[in-house]
Parts: C-alpha cells; sequence; structure tokens
C-alpha cells in the first residue's frame, strides 16, 4: 500500500510540475500576473508530494518491504537501521528519486526566498527549474522507479547493501553531491530567464550569485567527501583516481568555479555577461553529463553500478535537449547583450578573466581525457583507457599557474591598475613566499621534486598575498585595528578563507605525492617493518563475528623511535548476504601525517598480505575543501545581498507610488 | 588601431594562444597515455605489442592461482575460454579478486609472452562485469550463462 502511495505521490508531483513549466513562463510572457503568481504554490506543492514519494520509500526500506524489488536488492534485514535508511540512495532508482527530491527541494528554497524578485523573473525562474522537474520525474516513473513490487513472489530476504556503502561516508557523501550537481539548475534556471526576458543585467548577477555560491559549496563538500570516503573504505589509501566518475564531479565543479568568479565580475562591473551566462548553461550542462556518465554504465569504474540502455538514452535525450535548447536561445539572444563599462589590460577583470581561461582549460582537458575512451570505443577502434598521467601532465602545471594568477588578482584593483605599481608590490611577497618554502622543503628529509617546491612556494605565495591584502585594508583607515577588521565584508572574509583552502590543499597534494611511503608486504606472526620513523610489528589475525558478516582483525603493535605507541586492527570482512570480501582499514589520523594499515589476503601459516602506509599531510587535503566550502558559505550569507534587495524594493515602491 | 582594439587583439591573441598550447599538450599527453585493451585470444594471436602499457582481463581461470610462499608475487591465468594468457603480479589483490571472477590488468607483455601486471582491478559489485571483458566474452561466444544475464543489467 504504501509503495504504491509512493508512486501516486510522483505522479501528482509530476502533474503538478508541467503545470509549473507552463502557467508561470507563459504567464511571464504575456505579463499575467494571475499565471505568474500560480509559481510559488506550484513549487511548493511538486516539493511536497516528492517528498511523500520520498518518505514513502524510506519507510519501505524501515519496515524491510521486501516485495519492493528495490529494497530487497539494497537490503537486507540484518542491515542497521541508519544503513537500511541511506540504502535508500544506495542503488540506481533511489539515487535518482533523491536527485529529483533535491531539485525539488532547491525550487522551493528559490520560491520561499525570493521574495523580492520581480515577478516575471520569478515565475521564469521556477518554470525553467520546472521543466528540469518534469523531464527528472518522466525518467524516474519510466525506467527507473524505485516502488516496482517483487508479487507474488517475493523474498522473504534482501540481497543487503553493497558493504562498500555501508558506511558513515555514503550516508552524507551523496546527498552533498547532489545538492551541488542539482544547485548549479537554479544557477542555470536564472541564467534562462535573464535570456528570456532580456535583462542580463549586474541585478541578475546579483540574484544569481548566493545561490551559485551555496551550490558550488556544497558540489566541494560533496567532491571532498568522496575522496575522504574512497581513501578510507576502499582501501588502498589513494584520494583521487582521475576515475571517469570522479571526474564527472570534478567537471562541474571547475566550470563552476569559474562561473562564481565571472559572476562577481559581472555583478561589480557589468562585463562577461554573456560569458557568464555560457558558463551557468555549461555548469548545469556538466552536471547532467555526470549523471548520464554514471548512471548509463558507458563507463568502466567503482561507482557503474548496473547498466541499462534505455536509460542512458533517456538521460541521453535529457542532456542533449537541455544543451541544444539552452544554446539555441543563447544564439538568439546574446547578440542583444551589451557590456556596461571597460577596462585596461592590467585589472582585476583581466585577471578574472584568466582564471576563467585557465579553469575552463583544465576542464575540457578532463573532458576530453573521459570522453575520449568512450568515442574511441563508439567509432569500433578499440577498447583504450586514459591513465592517471594523462589528467596530471595538464592538470598540474595548469593548476600552479591558477595559483600564481590568483596571489596577484586577489590584490589587483577593478577596472585599471599601474603596472609597474603592482610589479613592485608583488616582488616582496614572492620572495618572501620562495625562501619559506624552499626552506620548509631543506629543512625535511627526503627527496623533493620541482613540483612539491612549486606546490609549496605557491601555497606561501597565496598565504603572504592573503595576509598583505588584509593589513593593506585595515591599515587604510586610522580607526583601531579590531573595528577595522570587522568592518571588512562577510563576503571577503569568505573569498580569503576560501583562497586559503586552495594553498592548504596544494600544500597537501604537494606533500602527499613526494613523502608518500607504502610497502606492501607478506608478514607472519612476529615480523616487523620500518616505516618512517614508525616499527609495525605484526602480532597475528583472529576471527571475528558481526551483525551482517564474518570478519578477520590482525593486530599490528606500533612503536614510534622505539617506544610503544599504538597498536591497529585492519579487518578483512566477509559480508555473508553477498559473499562479498571488503577490507576494514586501520588508521592513525593527524594533521602532519596519516599512519595507514590495510590488510590483504590470508597466506599460508598465518601470514597475511599487508599494506603499510606513511601519508603526510594527506588531511590537508579534506581541510583545504573544508575551508572552500566554508569560504563559499560566507561569501553567499552575506547581508549585502539581502540589503540590496531590500533597497531596490523601496526603490520601486516609490517609483510606482 | 585604436587602444581598445589593441587591448582586444592582445586578450584574443591571448586565449587563442594559450588554447593552442594547451590543444597541443592535451593531445601529446593524451598520445602517450592511452592503454589499449587486449583479449587473451589477441593476445595468444600476437596481436599484442610487447613492451608496451596494455591492458587485458578476462576470467580467472580455476585453479591456475599460483602464490610464490615467500612473497607477494603471484601468477594466474585469464582466459575469454578460447585462450588463456598468463599474468604475473607482485602486491596485494583486489577484494573481488577470485577464481572465475572476471579482472583486468595493466601491465606490460615481456618476451615470453607473461603480462607483467602493475595493477589488477576487480569491479566491487560482483554482478558488474568489465565492459571490455563481458565484449572478450562475447566474441568468443562463451558468455557464462545462465548468469551471464545477470551481469550489466
Amino acid at each position: 500500500m504504501i509503495p504504491e502511495l509512493g508512486t501516486y505521490a510522483l505522479v501528482l508531483a509530476l502533474c503538478l510540475s508541467v503545470l509549473l513549466s507552463t502557467i508561470p513562463m507563459v504567464g511571464a510572457q504575456r505579463g499575467n500576473l494571475l499565471w505568474i503568481s500560480f509559481a510559488r504554490p506550484l513549487s511548493i506543492g511538486v516539493f511536497f508530494f516528492t517528498a511523500i514519494s520520498f518518505v514513502a520509500l524510506t519507510y519501505a526500506f524501515l519496515a524491510n518491504d521486501f516485495s519492493v524489488s528495490y529494497v530487497a536488492n539494497n537490503s537486507n534485514t540484518a542491515l542497521p537501521w541508519y544503513y537500511r535508511m541511506s540504502a535508500v540512495w544506495g542503488g540506481h532508482e533511489g539515487s535518482l528519486l533523491l536527485w529529483v527530491l533535491t531539485l525539488a527541494g532547491w525550487t522551493l528554497a528559490v520560491a520561499l526566498k525570493s521574495r523580492d524578485l520581480p515577478a516575471d523573473i520569478l515565475g521564469r525562474v521556477l518554470g525553467v527549474m520546472g521543466i528540469i522537474t518534469t523531464g527528472f520525474l518522466l525518467f524516474v516513473l519510466f525506467t527507473s522507479s524505485p516502488f516496482e513490487r517483487l508479487l507474488p513472489r517475493s523474498p522473504a530476504e534482501g540481497a543487503d547493501l553493497n558493504p562498500l556503502l555501508q558506511d558513515f561516508g555514503l550516508i552524507v557523501h551523496p546527498p552533498m553531491l547532489y545538492m551541488g550537481y542539482v544547485g548549479f539548475s537554479v544557477a542555470f534556471a536564472f541564467a534562462i530567464a535573464a535570456l528570456l526576458s532580456g535583462r542580463l543585467d549586474a541585478a541578475w548577477a546579483r540574484w544569481s550569485r548566493p545561490w551559485t555560491n551555496v551550490a558550488w559549496a556544497f558540489l566541494t563538500l560533496g567532491i571532498t567527501l568522496g575522496s575522504w570516503w574512497a581513501y578510507y573504505e576502499l582501501g588502498w589509501g589513494g584520494w583521487w583516481f582521475w576515475d571517469p566518475v570522479e571526474n564527472a564531479s570534478l567537471m562541474p565543479w571547475l566550470i563552476g568555479t569559474a562561473l562564481v568568479h565571472s559572476l562577481a565580475v559581472t555583478e561589480k562591473r557589468g562585463v562577461f555577461k554573456s560569458w557568464t551566462v555560457l558558463l551557468a548553461i555549461f555548469a548545469f550542462s556538466l552536471s547532467l553529463l555526470g549523471t548520464f556518465l554514471v548512471r548509463s554504465g558507458v563507463l568502466t569504474s567503482v561507482h557503474a553500478f548496473a547498466a541499462d540502455p534505455e536509460r542512458g538514452f533517456f538521460i541521453l535525450m535529457l542532456l542533449l535537449i537541455t544543451i541544444g535548447g539552452s544554446l539555441f536561445l543563447y544564439a538568439l539572444r546574446a547578440s542583444e547583450v551589451k557590456s556596461e563599462s571597460s577596462f585596461s589590460l592590467v585589472s582585476r577583470e583581466t585577471m578574472l578573466l584568466v582564471n576563467n581561461v585557465l579553469l575552463t582549460v583544465i576542464c575540457f582537458t578532463v573532458l576530453l581525457g573521459t570522453l575520449y575512451p568512450l568515442l574511441v570505443d563508439a567509432l569500433g577502434m578499440g577498447k583504450i583507457s586514459v591513465g592517471p598521467p594523462y589528467f596530471n601532465a595538464l592538470s598540474v602545471p595548469v593548476g600552479a599557474l591558477l595559483m600564481l594568477f590568483l596571489g596577484v588578482g586577489a590584490v589587483t584593483r577593478w577596472r585599471r591598475q599601474d603596472g609597474t605599481a603592482l610589479l613592485k608590490q608583488l616582488v616582496v611577497p614572492f620572495v618572501i613566499a620562495i625562501v619559506l618554502g624552499v626552506l620548509s622543503l631543506m629543512l625535511r628529509e627526503g627527496e623533493s621534486t620541482l613540483w612539491t617546491y612549486v606546490g609549496v612556494i605557491l601555497a606561501f605565495w597565496l598565504l603572504v598575498m592573503a595576509i598583505s591584502d588584509i593589513s593593506d585594508r585595515v591599515r587604510r583607515r586610522s580607526t583601531p585595528v579590531l573595528a577595522n577588521l570587522k568592518r571588512l565584508p562577510r563576503s571577503y572574509y569568505g573569498m580569503q578563507m576560501a583562497h586559503l583552502g586552495v594553498a592548504v590543499l596544494a600544500v597537501g597534494i604537494a606533500m602527499v605525492s613526494a613523502f608518500n611511503e607504502q610497502r606492501d608486504l607478506r608478514m607472519a606472526p612476529g615480523d616487523t617493518q620500518q616505516v618512517g620513523d614508525y616499527t609495525f610489528v605484526f602480532e597475528g589475525a583472529r576471527h571475528f563475528d558481526g551483525p551482517n558478516y564474518s570478519s578477520d582483525i590482525a593486530t599490528l603493535r606500533v612503536f614510534y623511535k622505539g617506544e610503544p605507541y599504538d597498536v591497529m586492527q585492519p579487518e578483512k570482512r566477509l559480508y555473508t548476504a553477498r559473499g562479498t570480501v571488503m577490507t576494514e582499514v586501520a588508521l592513525d589520523p593527524g594533521l602532519f601525517r596519516d599512519l595507514y594499515v590495510a590488510l590483504g589476503e590470508p597466506l599460508e601459516n598465518g601470514a597475511w598480505a599487508i599494506r603499510l602506509q606513511f601519508k603526510p599531510y594527506v588531511r590537508w587535503l579534506w581541510l583545504g575543501g573544508l575551508l572552500m566550502t566554508f569560504g563559499g558559505i560566507l561569501a553567499a550569507t552575506d547581508p549585502r545581498y539581502r540589503k540590496q534587495s531590500r533597497r531596490e524594493q523601496s526603490k520601486l515602491e516609490t517609483a510606482n507610488a | 588601431m585604436n587602444p581598445k582594439r589593441k587591448k582586444r587583439l592582445l586578450i584574443v591573441l591571448f586565449i587563442l594562444s594559450g588554447a593552442g598550447v594547451a590543444v597541443g599538450l592535451t593531445l601529446y599527453a593524451l598520445s602517450q597515455n592511452i592503454n589499449l585493451f587486449f583479449s587473451p585470444t589477441q593476445i595468444a594471436q600476437g596481436e599484442a605489442p610487447v613492451g608496451t602499457r596494455i591492458r587485458a582481463g578476462g576470467m580467472v581461470v580455476e585453479g591456475s592461482v599460483n602464490r610464490d610462499n615467500k612473497s607477494l608475487r603471484v601468477e594466474f591465468e585469464v582466459t575469454d575460454f578460447q585462450n588463456s594468457i598468463p599474468i604475473v603480479y607482485s602486491g596485494i589483490l583486489p577484494d573481488l579478486f577470485r577464481e572465475g571472477q572476471g579482472i583486468v590488468a595493466q601491465g606490460e607483455l615481456d618476451a615470453s609472452g607473461k603480462l607483467q601486471a602493475v595493477e589488477v582491478l576487480a569491479k566491487h559489485d560482483e554482478n558488474y562485469m568489465p565492459p571490455e571483458v563481458a565484449e572478450a566474452l562475447e566474441k568468443a561466444g562463451k558468455m557464462p550463462k545462465p548468469s551471464g544475464q545477470e551481469f550489466n543489467k
């Protein structure tokens, strides 16, 4: 009964979203305020019914209703309740339902939070969101309904959730990632609405900015969580594999980053407008492409669950309609867009243009490396794969260039800047950064490569530039320092924090790539092994039975410079329902290094294959991601956006009166 | 040329040259990092190059896994049920590595026709078969049935 209610609610949501995608759009075209005013209640309705359907599916999982085929395939009575809940998005059908729910949630948020928007813009934005929702609801209902029944022969026990996904990381990673992916639909909807109404101005950029920042922050968090999860759950201590599915989330992130910066220029200076619109279209298109790549099963990847050509075809059509339709509209309207001001060659505008070009270049190379194997396969020219060296060869140097310009751009003035004065301003910080970077690496044991130096020096470069910029701004006024610090806008702090995140991330990448130590060993009880300053003593493994698995737990004693330091217990689990083997690693996390022990397979006479790793600064990768996330949210919540819109509101009212 | 046009020209030139360099580098890096996939039959027929990084895959032959008892060196055979080839690997095998399971290995063929693997991949879903392996098996007409229908459903 409850699952049928879920389907029924989805059908209702579909009906409402069809209305949402037509009535307000037509109303905005004709200037009919009554028709436009349907947008808000319809958005609420779509969200309400999608939420009911989501709750119904969650209920089916919690109640172990194995007559529902999706539940039977992804759950089990032995599964703890919280994993039964996260199992809702553990497979294809449920994760798409979560996608739609997130989309409905964003639509609702726009409907409730944008009371200050002009009515026709709001109607169009919500209408575009409605069109996207309709597409995805059709997709769920026709190709991947999670509510299909296995009647009358329903199984007594479920097939269990994929053990890789039985983890805290999975509970949080997909929802955060989807919030980001789907969040770009808001920026997309604003861009389309602006194109339709022909009002591409600073106000449009200002409305769009906070939404884009929030979506970007969620996507950053989602990718960070995914990397962290892969690090400890996939078992081999890697944190980025250039896996096609990781690339699928990185591409919208790169274009989204470019969009966040380009929107800033459009709002402040009224230039780059058509470029910004194009970025908004591509950010969302790449999110759809990511969904297509993951869901169609065309990829060999850790994320490729099961493939179904019909589903892939459906998403491909959605993708083509979105890209084709929006680019067609863009071609029709973009020529009307005029820049509102000019700028000289040395200016912040140019610096942000460089940022945009570099980010787009990285995105393009990642796209090429990801799609090239598919293209070659489709042409029947053989099966190939593109290895990580390709991606590193391009993204590392371009990323370094990006950081170099980041340091310059943040202190360059809008509009026009004296080039020689700027160079003078930069020389001292650059020398300081080189000295600090080289010194800190020289004091460390171990071999550093050129790129280690580049990464660490550029990180110091960003740090020094941030400090000098903040102190410049504080000293410009004669009032007390603390008061001046308080006066700096919140979005400024957001920017500095996100940029600091880039520096922290760079340190993490440079250090862990250069100084990672790894030993794959055969260890019999009593064997010892030295890794860095740490000595590992293997004491043997014992058997253990968990709720839905049986496992072998090894014990390793760790000594730091001869002193007892820790006991680590990596595990090898056999999940009984599916007969799947899983590695549970033992970690000793630290700000400056992780110790990482993974258990391989059992060998004869109580010996095991064991992987020992010493990973310096690996936490900085995710710390950087968190700083960027937090920076994005700080910038999005700047009170300026609310004040500004209130001011416009009152201006409008006086004009009307 | 007025200054405004000159500035625009500079910016466009900058973008174009940047894009040109990027495309050049990209294509070069791509050509250096492509790994072709070969099925056991193709390798047995000598189609695969020796000493170049390639990918090979198939089903692990039952009873072929042979471990060295002092190190992590392991030898096994993969097959598409027409031909099989030996693979040598030193390291920890993935969790889903089992006899009878489809795997993909990455490495170089040595002069004796063994694949010296640097990486062995087996995917996390037991119903999932790497597409390359599935296609190689289908070509050989040896897709396992009826469980074959379970693959990639």
